[in-house]
């Protein structure tokens, strides 16, 4: 992927998948380390599975025999000698608190590190096609968050609908002030 | 923009549908997806013409795809995308309802 951004959106829409109603997007940058963690609390993944999705010939889907969205995240990571790990506790073995933790650790100042890129892009795709399920973004670098709660849109929104254009292109603004005020 | 909200139930019109899994998303989905999202509400189709997304459709290697889907009409499934060749979809085919036939499977297939 060209950009961190997509595979951002690439992997948020596993949550979405998974039925999360909560999918929280969190990148913190210190120093020369971007940390990106992808946390839902939607179906989870044993044991078994977990091991499996870093394979790119494992996936859910029955269109294709490969699954390259994983695979891709964990590649775009350790090639700046970064890292991935991913937590997961099914509805099974828990049906209280079940879900997926995705932690993908990049060194920001090797060469190989593909750019964050649009992030904000990012986000409003993932509302713009799943209205109906809440998305938590925060981006914290030097001290400073850009944050995003679905839910809190959701109160003043009431019967709205999130993608409708209007409020979309108001989240977008809100989001680009909120980076314009970190530079 | 309350009163809006009752359109978007029941509605029977056009469903533009953009392919957003991972061979969609690394090929370009997203901005043909901005495209129709913003063309549509520029064209004024908002209430007869929803912009959705799904999964993996099963051809990678055509994405981005988009599939149209009208009433009473066959699927119209347009492949390698792009937000130039989008804004010519919105025109002539969701506004002027005729498809454009050389960005169909059908046209690159054959």
């Amino acid at each position: 992927m060209k950009e961190l951004s997509l595979n951002i959106l690439d992997v948020a829409e596993n949550s979405v998948k998974a039925g999360a109603s909560l999918t929280q997007i969190l990148i913190t940058e210190e120093g020369s380390l971007l940390t990106l963690e992808i946390v839902d609390d939607g179906c989870g993944m044993s044991e078994d599975v977990v091991r499996s999705v870093v394979d790119p010939f494992y996936t859910t889907r029955t269109t294709r025999k490969v699954g390259m969205g994983i695979p891709l995240l964990k590649l775009a990571c350790e090639q700046t000698g970064g890292e991935l790990t991913i937590e997961s506790v099914t509805a099974e073995a828990d049906p209280e608190a079940h879900g997926t933790h995705v932690t993908a650790t990049f060194h920001m100042d090797h060469i190989d590190f593909t750019p964050l890129g649009d992030v904000s892009a990012s986000i409003l795709t993932l509302i713009q096609g799943h209205p109906d399920t809440d998305f938590l973004f925060s981006h914290e670098q030097n001290g400073h968050v850009v944050k995003l709660d679905t839910r809190e849109l959701r109160v003043v929104l009431e019967d709205v609908p999130l993608n409708s254009y209007d409020v979309m292109q108001w989240i977008g603004e809100y989001l680009r002030e909120q980076y314009e005020a970190v530079s | 923009m309350k009163d809006r909200v009752v359109l978007r139930d029941g509605m029977e019109g056009t469903r533009v549908v953009v392919g957003m899994a991972t061979c969609g998303i690394a090929a370009g989905a997203r901005p043909v997806l901005n495209a129709f999202v913003e063309g549509v509400n520029k064209e004024g189709l908002e209430s007869s013409v929803s912009v959705t997304q799904t999964g993996c459709i099963g051809i990678c290697q055509y994405e981005p795809v988009v599939e149209v889907f009208e009433a009473g009409q066959e699927k119209v499934t347009y492949v390698k995308m792009n937000p130039e060749k989008a804004q010519e979809v919105i025109e002539k085919h969701l506004k002027g309802g005729q498809v454009v036939g050389e960005y169909t499977i059908g046209a690159v297939t054959a």
